[in-house]
């Protein structure tokens, strides 16, 4: 958290390190085994909620049907990329409206800059997938293995019985979570059920076999066994959003004020002189990146606030008042007010900015959705040859139009020329000078046009590109589409 | 270095080297998981050269243990491709070219197909977009040599212009010049006439002396009002089409050579249901003109016909 400054008492810049032997400094080091302790409280209670929810979303959304009519796919949420296109619900993103979920990502980017802006790492400490499957991976640890100093002890056993059973169990379970995990994601860009038949039959395609492995290896090995290093060595977002936070952003933080001098507290001693800190530890036991909060604000912290509870369950217990460590903000702790968010502002330049963007962004977004319309049209004119001499001295061009059908239900259209005096149009699939061009529920049709002015027509051309209007109506509901194009001839 | 340097600002520990006399680095070590990745991808490296084929070698490259070959993968695409075909080409070789239309998906398969075929075998003289070129006919426009149905292109395509096939287009326009037929001054006359009958600025008496001389020597194949007649090849001289231009000199070469333009027979060099595609493909570009049952309102498709031998391009 760079960008807050160096000379803020409050940061260091350190990931966990062990001090070396007293020889040459080592280039590596290894990873030092974490054994987080369960935490009880508010904090925990939020982050099971969460979880629940967030996993609750992933492993249903596949599974919600959508009726769209014979012929397209019913699933409520389909990545359907063999059709090119994005399905959720009513709404149907084509690959050329890709910008729309473009605009989604850059609305959800800036979301989670005010986010961060606001209360700091929120994203990190409660809602990033890394974060709600280690959980879930350290919640399944705990079940087979105990608690922190049931998993120390089992770890410092010789191998036994019944340490290969817990441990072989944990793994068994994390990978079958993990099997989990990657079945769910590979749902989302192929019909769920019949997905799930193909792959109880071995008929999947093998394609989706190849993503279930390797998000099984994906969510096993960095949500089972990576975890806190994840965060501190490959995710890019812990350096990238101190750009973010300024003095008013919400962070977790031991409030040393209150705190010290710390030390060992007896039942009968006096608190006048010292602070609130007894030393317990009970902060860095519960730590899922095993840091101690209390060397200030690092880039290890993800700010999932367990320590919060950890230490507000010992002031409870030794009758001082929580939020020893708590959400605060640099301000508040520069001017060591008393509460640990007075003077806190959410309204500044920063996260107005991001406010607005979020709006004019989101709301343009919106508009254009809930106004395009239902047909749409391209028009490609030949380019080889750009024109055609007949052998009465008229002149011939080519068109390709492309009619786009959004509607779920199948369409017919006709196809006008206007601009150019005298111009005949011929059809290469259709007869005659108007038919009526069917195009499919949801279906690009690709139409080849001629259009043909006479020999004595020719004066009525303007010059070597003669503006040309090509349109599209429904030959039932009138709607309209047209675009410009030209009409080619010899240079004059 | 037996100490351990510690940062006095930080606290931490440096690397223990100095630049400049005072510059130090602290030490953030890199996680030991990252260094076995790191030997892990060598390791991979090593194992990919002896699964795949990898090095390359004076006369070959070494195979790899699993003999995957990219060759072999794209033979084993294109063999599919063709099973895929299958059908369609089947399916066209049984329908009547006229027929193919009515089945749209069929034509739309006729139609791709045969443009990959124009492309590989009839672009480098037809041109990619089949515009033609001097001497070679333009494909798009509405004037045909050898007739416009989709028959008689197929037909021209099968067997060709004057390929030395049995059954080529093989009428060729005599020499009027360099067999001494007519007079350098005649040429220069029913040139003038010829290119009169398309309105093209000409010498008004020149043009007046050749009428007699088209009559006398041309209107056997070129009919007497000049239209031309598609079954022996003789172009419409009244249109604004002209193969090898239509400048006074242009023209007179022509009457003085015959040109005599040949194309292959593809009979042989394409299947014969490739040959159908490239047909439907060449009709589809515009000029194709509807099969002759199809003509109803005497619309001047069809041309007078003439017996006589003598044929020119123009």
């Amino acid at each position: 958290m760079t960008v807050m400054g160096g000379h803020n008492k409050f940061i260091t810049d350190a990931a966990p390190t062990k001090p070396g032997a007293g020889k040459e400094p080592s280039a590596y080091a290894s990873r030092q085994k974490i054994y987080p302790k369960e935490a009880h409280g508010t904090f925990r209670d939020i982050k099971w909620a969460v979880l629940v929810v967030t996993l609750g979303i992933y492993y249903i959304l596949p599974w919600l049907r959508w009726d769209r009519g014979p012929g397209l796919p019913d699933q409520a949420f389909l990545l359907d990329f063999a059709n090119q296109r994005l399905l959720f619900g009513p709404l149907q993103i084509w690959a050329q409206e890709f910008y729309y979920v473009t605009g989604a990502l850059v609305v959800s980017a800036l979301a989670l800059f005010l986010v961060t802006a606001v209360a700091g790492r929120m994203w990190c400490g409660y809602a990033c997938p890394q974060t709600v499957w280690t959980d879930l991976m350290i919640a399944v640890e705990r079940f087979w293995q105990g608690d922190r100093n049931a998993r120390l002890r089992l770890d410092q056993q010789r191998w036994s019985i019944e340490k290969i059973w817990k441990k072989a169990a944990t793994h068994v379970s994390w990978l079958l979570i993990s099997v989990l995990t990657g079945g769910a994601l590979i749902f989302y860009f192929r019909d769920a059920p019949t997905l799930a038949g193909e792959l109880a039959t071995g008929t999947a395609p093998y394609v989706a076999y190849a993503f279930l492995g390797i998000f099984t290896m994906t969510t096993y090995l960095l949500g089972g066994l990576a975890r806190e290093q994840v965060c501190i060595y490959m995710c890019p977002w812990p350096r990238i959003q101190g750009a973010m936070l300024d003095k008013d952003s919400l962070f977790i933080s031991y409030r040393d004020i209150r705190g010290e001098p710390r030390g060992a507290h007896k039942r009968d001693q006096s608190w006048e002189g010292r602070g609130d800190c007894i030393d317990c530890k009970a902060c860095v036991a519960v730590c899922p990146m095993g840091i101690d909060i209390r060397d200030g604000a690092q880039l290890a912290c993800i700010q999932c606030a367990l320590c919060i509870d950890a230490c507000d369950e010992i002031m409870d217990r030794i009758g001082r008042p929580r939020e020893l460590i708590a959400y605060t903000t640099v301000r508040n702790l520069e001017s060591a007010t008393k509460g640990p968010r007075e003077g806190w502002r959410i309204i500044r330049p920063r996260t107005i900015l991001y406010s607005v963007l979020i709006a004019a962004i989101g709301g343009l977004m919106t508009w254009s959705l809930l106004n395009r319309a239902d047909l749409q049209m391209s028009v490609l004119p030949d380019r080889n040859p750009l024109f055609v001499v007949l052998s009465d001295g008229g002149l011939r061009n080519g068109y390709t139009v492309k009619i786009i059908n959004k509607l779920q239900t199948a369409r017919q259209f006709r196809i006008g020329v206007s601009g150019v005096p005298g111009a005949r149009v011929q059809f290469v699939e259709f007869d005659g000078s108007d038919p009526l061009i069917g195009v499919a529920a949801a279906e690009v049709r690709p139409v080849k046009l001629f259009v043909s002015v006479d020999g004595p027509a020719r004066k009525g051309l303007r010059g070597d590109a003669t503006p040309l209007t090509i349109s599209v109506t429904d030959a039932k509901t009138g709607e309209a589409a047209a675009r410009k194009t030209i009409f080619s001839g010899p240079a004059q | 270095m037996g100490e351990k340097h510690i940062d006095e600002t930080t606290g931490a520990e440096t690397t223990g080297h100095v630049w400049d006399g005072d510059i130090m680095e602290l030490n953030k070590p890199l996680p030991r998981w990252w260094l076995y990745t790191f030997y892990a991808c060598i390791v991979w490296a090593f194992a990919y050269w002896i699964i795949y084929p990898a090095w390359p070698l004076m006369t070959g490259y070494t195979k790899g243990v699993l003999g995957y070959s990219q060759r072999a993968e794209v033979a084993k695409d294109v063999a599919a491709a063709n099973a895929a075909q299958e059908k369609y080409r089947a399916e066209i070789a049984a329908t009547p070219i006229a027929d193919i239309k009515k089945n749209p998906e069929l034509f739309e398969f006729a139609r791709d197909g045969g443009a990959a075929v124009f492309g590989d075998n009839c672009a480098p003289c037809h041109g990619r977009g089949a515009q033609g070129a001097i001497g070679y006919p333009n494909l798009n426009d509405d004037d045909w040599l050898w007739g416009g149905d989709l028959e008689q292109i197929q037909k021209t395509i099968t067997y060709g212009a004057r390929a030395g096939n049995p059954d080529t287009h093989d009428t060729m326009m005599p020499r009027f010049g360099l067999d001494k037929i007519l007079e350098p001054a005649q040429i220069n006359d029913v040139a003038n006439y010829v290119r009169s009958l398309s309105h093209l600025d000409v010498d008004a008496a020149a043009a007046a002396r050749g009428k007699q001389i088209f009559a006398d020597n041309c209107a056997a194949c070129h009919g007497d009002d000049a239209k031309g007649n598609t079954d022996i090849g003789a172009p419409n001289l009244t249109d604004a089409i002209w193969l090898y231009g239509n400048s006074q000199q242009a023209v007179m070469h022509s009457i003085e050579t015959g040109r005599g333009g040949v194309m292959p027979a593809w009979i042989g060099r394409l299947d014969p249901v490739s040959i159908k595609m490239v047909a439907v493909y060449v009709h589809s570009l515009g000029g194709g003109k509807p099969e002759p049952s199809k003509v109803e309102d005497g619309k001047p498709e069809e041309k007078e016909h003439h017996d006589e031998k003598s044929e020119a391009p123009k």
